[in-house]
């Protein structure tokens, strides 16, 4: 669009676009402004500007900055693994899934199943290690047979159709996987077992006070992010992944089966989705069907921020929009007087996408897509 | 469908696929073990379709065998392929198919016997067990099983041998006896306004289900009223047909008069819940018709639609309420539609300048997200003192319209005013879309770089589909708010917009009628996100339903219900193209590519 549509050629700006520059503005001056007063605030609670707005506001100490800063990376791990997913699956195919949210939901579900089943045998205090292992295990097993059963039931029959036409059947199926959880296993919320105690406590590293549990998150989504870029970029698969995702008609000339190849794509997703749902449930110890929904939203968010089809991206921006959205209710909306900032950690996590948006569509990182899924 | 299109090119009628059917069948037994443990046999069994024999717990397993072996009997006729002679062997095939169903609830009667998964299952008990095997013994239940879901596969299967006639007549009692035993609810209010209860006192059974001489009676009727009155509707069809244009156009003019008459005076002789019941599915109606123009015409995926519901019920009751909590001026409703219209403009264009230049697909998501974000600073303690946060704005007094008050209690009322939006939006829509504005829209649905080559001006085109959109669903809000009487964020869900989504694409996309006959179909029947509809016992079924009806009709009938002739060739371009093709109307040199 922007390249066959030169503002400058023609001689009038149109109104929209002013009005988007003004959007712009008052985005930045908003983020400005609230930062600014967020650090006179950490200089001196007292000085005017940080009264200004809102004079009853004490500004954070060290160790809470910290413990939100560790909060929400740990949750941005957890995106960065389902964003992969979405990323993966929009490089490919170029269509969001947008029931990838709910294949996450999948994983932490099964996971809530077998870790009670193994906490009903007495396995889960006394080989955590090992039970952890088997639950992750049976998560990504469970969850890539959702997602490769969903391509082959709803997505194959559409490859060609028009482009809302697959976003629309996803929006149908993320609707039936989370009623059908309802129906086969129960409304309500459901817990995990409780985790051992030398899990949960915390330990000191490199200044920060973290909680063993979000290392352990924090861990494991560096490892599946590890082994994710061993297969993506050294092995025959992931060669064929990238060559389909160029360009489907000369990956096929190629010699690649480029059926098989997609379906190996939502295997992989799929897989990354059920890990982060372990990681769901070790974070919150609950999951309920409505799981799946947000943090599906905001993975997709993180891929965009993270440039879509840019895999090193989609766990940058999950990691960033992790963080943006722990610390900015308290860092830059407190300050502006706003009350009950907690309340809207998930409004900010939709500016977010809105903002990298309308000042980078092609997020931070850059995209990785090829012509015509650009379009 | 690929199965049949890899095997066009011999311009043969391909034999019967057993692979086919043994894939049908695999499929039947995986949807029959599901659906029995979804719970529905149980949880829906206190429904009759028909007293005593059947219910809608059983009818949910009963119509697997039937459809499948009918759906794995059924061929695609490509052009210039004969088609395959129909024989005994369909039979045994559709017998196989619902054989194969069958199995998969015998198997599933062994393991609920003899394991407990009732842990993550919730529907793995032994009143499942003692429904399936029909409060007999488990055995005789499975033998049972085997022979129905033979006995209906059979009659699948047999759908394809007999003559089409046999087979239109079989459809129509199967579904007029399934339609007489929902409409239930309905039937008896409208005979009873009537005072011709003893009609349906004869038919049904009082707890609910047609009576066993009731359907008997319906079956009779279904095959004996066409036979009757069809001929002669059929020449008054063709008469009407053959008339001059503008004589053709009086005569459609006056039908619609009459249509809209009968409408008008039906409310007078319905109930109170059934009066509820239409004047939520005309709540529906309105917002349909508004999501039609955004997503129908223009091509949009709106996925935030719900924000514009929000604004429009929240501007009204903040305009109107004596407890709204900031700023209550407490004007009368109809000065407050005004102020309302204007500001869900100005928020449709608001929402829709940023994201217009967006591709569909973000689009969709950003949309997504100012829904939620417009939901949870309703929500929100910030502006609680305009909104009241959680405890919403209560006391909205009802639309004083001099002769009386619109307001809940009486649904006459509110349904009349439904009516009326209704017609507005109707009205709009119909001449918009064969306006030069709703031809602009039409071009960009179907391609928005040639559209724009053509003169077309995009942007304002598609923000103007945004704020006719925004102000058709802020009516309904403004109505919604008047009905309820009070207004909580959680009637502003991200679910609303997508069951809107459901009925627009159920209906037809960019087709009124479509769009209309989508929403009293699924909300009428199915019921809303917070309504009941009719089959009130289907409760947590429902999302479930709506969400399997969303994918099966994007895989099949992406054009909807009622198509829009227009859209639904955009939709099956390749098919057309492909006919076209073996018909040898294109020449190869000039065939265009496809996607």
């Amino acid at each position: 669009m922007t390249t066959t549509h030169n503002a400058k050629l023609t001689s009038r700006v149109l109104w929209v676009d002013r009005f988007l520059t003004l959007i712009r503005i008052t985005f930045i001056v908003v983020i400005s402004v609230g930062l600014l007063a967020f650090i006179a605030q950490q200089i001196n609670p007292q000085n005017p500007f940080a009264q200004w707005a809102n004079p009853d506001a004490t500004g954070l100490t060290a160790p809470q900055f910290k413990g939100l800063l560790v909060t929400g990376l740990a949750q941005g791990a957890m995106y960065g693994l389902i964003a992969l997913g979405y990323s993966m699956v929009y490089g490919v195919l170029g269509f969001i899934n947008f029931a990838h949210g709910e294949v996450f939901m999948v994983g932490a579900m099964s996971g809530m199943i077998t870790s009670n089943k193994l906490a009903d045998a007495g396995l889960w205090e006394d080989a955590f290690l090992l039970c952890l292992l088997f639950i992750v295990v049976t998560s990504i097993l469970l969850s890539t047979a959702t997602a490769v059963i969903m391509e082959r039931v709803a997505y194959r029959p559409l490859r060609g159709a028009p482009r809302l036409i697959p976003l629309i059947t996803s929006i149908g199926v993320s609707f039936f996987l989370q009623n059908l959880s309802v129906v086969l296993l129960g409304p309500g919320a459901k817990s995990y077992p409780t985790l051992p105690s030398w899990l949960s406590q915390k330990r000191s590293l490199v200044g920060f006070q973290i909680e063993g549990t979000k290392l352990l998150v924090l861990l494991t989504a560096a490892v599946s992010m590890a082994g994710l870029w061993f297969l993506v970029e050294r092995t025959r698969t992931g060669k064929a992944m990238r060559a389909v995702a160029e360009d489907k008609e000369i990956a096929a000339l190629m010699g690649i089966d480029v059926n098989r190849t997609i379906v190996k794509t939502f295997a992989v997703g799929g897989a990354m989705a059920g890990v982060a749902g372990i990681l769901w449930g070790i974070l919150f110890r609950s999951v309920i069907h409505t799981t799946g929904f947000l943090p599906g939203i905001k993975a997709f968010s993180a891929a965009v921020v993270g440039g879509i089809g840019n895999l090193g991206g989609a766990m940058a921006g999950g990691l960033s929009l992790g963080a943006a959205e722990a610390t900015a209710p308290l860092v830059l909306l407190e300050p502006l007087g706003v009350d009950g900032v907690s309340q809207l950690r998930d409004a900010v996590a939709f500016a977010v996408l809105i903002f990298v948006l309308l000042v980078r569509p092609s997020g931070l990182f850059g995209e990785r897509l090829s012509e015509d899924e650009r379009a | 469908m690929t199965a049949t299109a890899n095997d066009a090119s011999t311009f043969e009628a391909p034999g019967l696929d057993w692979r086919r059917q043994i894939r049908f069948s695999a499929i039947g037994a995986l949807s029959c073990a599901f659906i029995a443990l979804a719970g529905m046999p149980v949880g829906l069994d206190r429904r009759s379709i028909v007293y005593p024999v059947l219910s809608l717990g059983y009818l949910s397993l009963l119509w697997v065998p039937f459809v499948l072996a009918s759906l794995a009997g059924s061929q695609v006729v490509l052009e210039g392929m004969g088609e395959r002679e129909r024989d005994t062997r369909d039979l045994a095939a559709g017998a196989l198919v619902g054989l194969g169903s069958a199995l998969g609830l015998v198997g599933l009667m062994i393991l609920v016997k003899n394991f407990n998964l009732r842990d993550p299952l919730v529907n793995w008990s032994p009143q499942l067990l003692e429904l399936l095997s029909f409060n007999r013994s488990t055995t005789l239940g499975m033998l049972l099983w085997v022979v129905l879901g033979t006995t209906l596969g059979l009659l699948g299967g047999a759908m394809h041998v007999v003559p089409a006639m046999v087979r239109a007549k079989v459809l129509t009692v199967v579904l007029s006896v399934l339609l007489v035993s929902v409409l239930q609810t309905f039937l008896t209010d409208l005979l009873e306004g009537f005072r011709l209860e003893v009609f349906t006192d004869f038919i049904y059974y009082k707890r609910g289900g047609l009576e066993i001489l009731g359907a008997l009676l319906v079956a009779v009727l279904a095959i004996a009223i066409p036979l009757l009155v069809g001929g002669r509707i059929k020449g008054l069809r063709a008469r009407v047909q053959k008339m001059p244009p503008d004589e053709r156009s009086r005569t459609n003019l006056v039908l619609l008069g009459v249509g809209a008459a009968l409408l008008l005076i039906l409310p007078f002789f319905l109930g109170k819940i059934t009066n509820e019941l239409l004047a939520n599915v005309g709540l529906f109606v309105l917002l349909a018709l508004g999501l039609n123009i955004v997503v129908g015409l223009a091509g949009i995926l709106d996925l935030g639609y719900v924000a514009f519901f929000a604004v429009g019920g929240y501007t009204t009751a903040v305009l109107t309420s004596p407890n709204s909590p900031g700023f209550s001026p407490e004007l009368p409703w109809p000065v407050a539609l005004i102020a309302v219209v204007v500001l869900t403009g100005l928020v449709g264009l608001f929402i829709g300048a940023p994201v217009i230049r967006m591709r569909g697909d973000y689009l969709a998501i950003v949309t997504l997200g100012f829904g939620e974000i417009i939901r949870l600073l309703f929500l929100s303690d910030w502006l609680s003192g305009w909104f009241g946060g959680a405890q919403g704005i209560t006391n909205i007094p009802g639309v004083d319209v001099g002769i009386g008050t619109v307001k809940g209690t009486d649904p006459r009322s509110v349904f009349l005013l439904v009516l009326i939006f209704c017609g507005i939006a109707i009205y709009v829509s119909w001449r918009l879309e064969h306006s030069r504005l709703g031809r602009a829209w039409m071009a960009i649905r179907e391609d928005e770089d040639v559209a724009e080559a053509m003169g077309v001006n995009t942007t304002s085109t598609k923000l103007m589909a945004f704020v006719v959109g925004a102000v058709l669903a802020s009516f309904s809000g403004a109505i919604f708010s008047a009905k309820v009487g009070s207004i909580f964020p959680s009637s502003f869900i991200m679910l609303v917009s997508i069951i809107i989504l459901v009925v627009v694409i159920v209906g037809g996309m960019g087709n009124i009628a479509g769009v209309i006959v989508g929403a009293v179909v699924l909300i009428g029947v199915l019921g809303g996100p917070k309504q009941p509809g009719l089959l009130q016992e289907l409760g947590q079924f429902k999302l479930l339903i709506y969400g399997a009806l969303l994918v099966w009709m994007m895989l099949k009938r992406p054009e909807g219900l009622v198509p829009n002739v227009r859209r639904s060739r955009e939709l099956h371009q390749e098919e057309f193209l492909q006919d076209a093709w073996l018909k040898g109307e294109i020449d190869e040199d000039d065939e265009e590519d496809p996607s």
